[in-house]
């Protein structure tokens, strides 16, 4: 199968003993009578990396939870090397040798490396007593056979955000699964650490193992992927090889219709300065940072992760305290380390992690849009329930959020969609500077385009934005001007109108 | 319950302030059938339990620990606990006695003030300790309910205080328009702190900071105010405590309360309040509370041990958990 045809002739191959590593056909999940998915279908071939793309609401969750057990289906049919199979739980599925990887992490920080990956399978010793020496050597010969470059022995509380990523990997592979499936596995990781994810992918692939691989990132699918398998909507849409594909045909099968790209028009010139930045400092964070935004300008900060980038946003909104320096916004000193104070003055900011610090994911959809304004809508503490109504339902109106009730807890939305509660929420206090560290993490090709030309139809209006990317196109599309960020350090700040990939990517390594 | 949810979305607004309304008690509707199960259960094994007598003596022995379970509410909804409120009502009650005893007959207001205050005051100890100086809530809590009882022994020397006034002894034992006054004020401290949880910003912002404190501080709440008022309320909901308890055993005991936050947290459990914050409501705690009240209530009239009282309730605490679980 290594060389094998990349014809995709989908009716005809349905019978068992086709070489499919897994066969699915008609899969449908509805929740509370709504579909989530209507036709999943996918077939895997042995020795390949086979993305799977759709925009948010595609139905690609439910169909990766249902082929790894977390969900029954409703209807249709799965076959994993030829056999019929109805997962009831995770580890049916694993047993079938389906590894899974997740955007979410669920590390024990207190326990080593090798225990997070041998959670649970410890070699023991008299049946009781793990040997701990065997399991680190395991767990070190497994990293290096990968080629992670992480020590076994290391605690996870003190490995690095990408690092805890790149063991989560590790975990799943040590199950020697024919099947993997990665959901988004580099939207926590850097540049650096996603070629390490993706030289093992390729030794996997080599092992013979099958790949489902889902991400947003387009350049990462074009880069590892032998074969897609679009999903709009809950529907199968293609399939194909990824040689045989453009990046723009892609997009169009994914959206359903041809995206037309933000266009950025060059803001006035003698603008006022709406954000000014003085020496910020912040102990071992970030050094003596200078820098304006003016009003109708979106200025983009782009590092690599560890530059320093995100801590410098929370230190400007108030999350984090900064050691010396000021921050003025419209010629006004921001007190330091006070959210609340920063949001009155007119900032506000959409978070990097949603699920972190962004969203009350066990309240309501409602709830959250109005938690920063919720004291502009309140006479003495008392809620106004219908100027309230009016707030939110015109926050889903104009930011689009897909949702059947505004009542509805946010755990239950889309990745795309609770991103728009978050700008919502932001939105809400009629802020003059909206501050955004990675703004589009997790969140389709489609989805994205929307909220690149939502911030420049913010900035339009002669408010600022500044916002924290590590995807180069992404800031090289929405930037008037682009500081580069290195080890704590602005390196430089070039204008964006002519700024290429190559350019910041040179300054910022 | 969907239909409910499509109501308050697209219906005209008598209708959604219908259904809202009703939406606490949906909720807490797994709660609600329990409760009125265990009342067929007693009504059937025993004649006297469904008489009005019986429910008025049933509804005052709930509304202490009722009005407890409503302070300790607000502290698990932010993630915390309390556990110093058993003690705090002693502390309180000796207070309240100390001032209105015979031969030393201040206005029973001060008295309530006294109790009221104490509360507050140890509660706000607490939200100190705990969103100033970040001391692990159950650390801080379960320090002050070995403080707050070291207090009471040494300000009471360890004896109680009797021969309170008549005036106080009412709060415990009166009656207004056939109705206990503890009862009352169980039902008013409910009424107050339903609305101030489901209608004000404060009570939103209690969720917010118990469902994700990270968030709730970067959309500009003070969460650290927010935390430390829930445990003043705590505190001085546990003082109101305090204050009806020595009203009713006419004499403040400074072994009041001994345990008497286990059954408070019991209550906000088979409430379905989530120990992990962000997720309750108090008509949840109000069932569990009044729950707990009629499987003591109940078994006192069959003569059941006290013993196995105990071994009953708390297999019921843990049978309601596993209820919810199934339920979601």
């Amino acid at each position: 199968m290594t060389t094998g045809s990349v014809t995709f002739d989908t009716a005809q191959q349905s019978t068992t003993g086709n070489g499919f590593l897994l066969e699915a056909d008609g899969v449908a999940k509805a929740f509370h009578g709504v579909p989530a998915l209507r036709n999943g279908h996918l077939k895997l071939r042995p020795g390949t990396v086979h993305a799977l793309c759709g925009g948010n609401g595609a139905g690609k969750s439910t169909f990766l939870n249902i082929a790894m057990g977390l969900l029954r289906r409703d209807e249709g049919s799965i076959k994993i090397k030829g056999e019929v199979v109805d997962f009831r739980s995770a580890s049916e599925a694993l047993d079938h040798g389906i590894a899974i990887i997740t955007q979410e992490l669920s590390p024990v920080l207190e326990m080593t490396v090798a225990e997070n990956i041998y959670l649970g399978r410890e070699p023991k010793r008299l049946g009781a007593f793990i040997d701990f020496a065997l399991l680190e050597t395991q767990a070190q010969k497994l990293l290096d056979d990968i080629g992670f470059p992480i020590r076994a022995n290391a605690r996870m509380s003190n490995l690095s955000l990408a690092e805890t990523q790149l063991v989560e990997i590790a975990k799943a592979l040590s199950f020697d699964a024919d099947i993997v499936i990665m959901d988004e596995p580099t939207s926590a990781i850097g540049e650096h650490e996603a070629h390490i994810l993706f030289a093992a992918i390729d030794r996997l692939k080599h092992r013979g193992s099958g790949i489902i691989y889902v991400s947003h990132k387009l350049s990462e699918i074009f880069e590892i992927a032998d074969e897609f398998t679009v999903f709009r909507d809950g529907n199968y849409i293609v399939s194909g090889s990824m040689k045989e594909t453009t990046r723009k045909e892609l997009v169009t099968h994914i959206v359903g219709r041809e995206v037309k790209v933000v266009e950025k028009e060059r803001p006035n010139a003698g603008a006022p300065i709406l954000l000014e930045v003085r020496n910020l400092s912040r102990e071992s964070e970030f050094k003596d940072i200078s820098l304006s935004v003016a009003a109708g300008e979106v200025f983009g900060i782009y590092g690599l992760l560890g530059s320093g980038r995100t801590e410098f946003l929370e230190a400007v909104y108030g999350m984090e305290t900064p050691t010396s320096g000021e921050v003025m916004l419209a010629g006004r000193p921001v007190p330091r380390g006070k959210p609340r104070e920063s949001i009155k003055m007119g900032m506000a900011m959409v978070s990097e992690d949603r699920k972190d610090s962004g969203l009350v994911l066990s309240s309501s959809i409602a709830h959250n849009i109005t938690l920063s304004a919720l004291s502009l809508m309140a006479v003495s503490g008392f809620v106004k329930q219908q100027k309230e109504r009016e707030v939110v339902e015109e926050m889903i109106r104009s930011q689009r959020i897909k949702t059947s009730s505004s009542e509805l807890a946010v755990e239950n939305l889309s990745g795309g969609n609770q991103q728009k509660v978050v700008f919502a929420r932001c939105l809400t206090t009629n802020p003059r500077l909206l501050i955004c560290d990675e703004p589009t993490r997790g969140i389709d090709e489609g989805s994205k385009q929307e909220i690149y030309a939502f911030l420049r139809d913010f900035a339009a209006k002669g408010h600022g934005v500044l916002v924290v990317s590590s995807e180069a196109p992404e800031i090289l599309q929405v930037s008037d001007r682009i500081a580069i960020f290195k080890a704590g350090t602005l390196v430089d700040v070039i204008d964006g109108h002519g700024a290429t990939q190559q350019m910041i990517m040179e300054l910022a390594s | 319950m969907n239909a409910n949810i499509t109501k308050i979305a697209t219906g005209t607004p008598s209708e959604r302030r219908k259904a809202e309304i009703t939406k606490d008690f949906i909720k807490s509707f797994s709660i609600i059938l329990v409760f009125l199960a265990i009342c067929v259960l007693f009504t059937s094994l025993n004649e006297y339990f469904l008489t009005w007598n019986n429910w008025l003596n049933l509804l005052r022995q709930s509304s202490i620990n009722g009005i407890l379970a409503i302070g300790v509410t607000f502290v698990i909804l932010t993630k915390g606990i309390d556990l110093s409120v058993g003690s705090v009502m002693a502390l309180a009650g000796m207070m309240a006695a100390n001032l209105v005893t015979t031969g030393n007959e201040h206005l029973v207001i001060w008295s309530i003030l006294a109790a009221l205050g104490t509360g507050a005051v140890v509660g706000l100890a607490n939200g100190v300790l705990i969103a100033r100086i970040n001391v692990p809530p159950f650390v801080a809590t379960l320090g002050m309910l070995s403080m707050a009882r070291g207090l009471t022994l040494i300000y009471s020397d360890g004896r109680p205080i009797a021969n309170l006034t008549a005036s106080l002894r009412w709060i415990g034992s009166g009656n207004v328009l056939g109705l206990p006054v503890p009862v009352l004020i169980f039902f008013a401290v409910f009424l107050i702190g339903w609305l101030t949880l489901s209608r004000t910003t404060f009570g939103r912002y209690v969720y917010a900071v118990g469902g994700n404190e990270k968030a709730a501080r970067t959309s500009g709440i003070s969460t650290r105010t927010i935390i430390a008022a829930t445990y003043v309320i705590c505190g001085l909901l546990a003082g109101l405590a305090g204050l009806v308890l020595t009203a009713r055993t006419t004499a403040a005991l400074p072994q009041a309360g001994i345990g008497y936050e286990l059954d408070a947290i019991a209550a906000v459990v088979i409430g379905g309040t989530s120990l992990s914050g962000g997720r309750g409501s108090l008509v949840g705690t109000l069932f569990g509370a009044l729950i707990i009240g009629t499987i003591n209530n109940g078994m006192d009239l069959m003569g059941v041990s006290s013993y196995y009282q105990q071994l009953l309730k708390g297999a019921i605490i843990v049978l309601a958990v596993i209820a919810d679980q199934i339920r979601k």
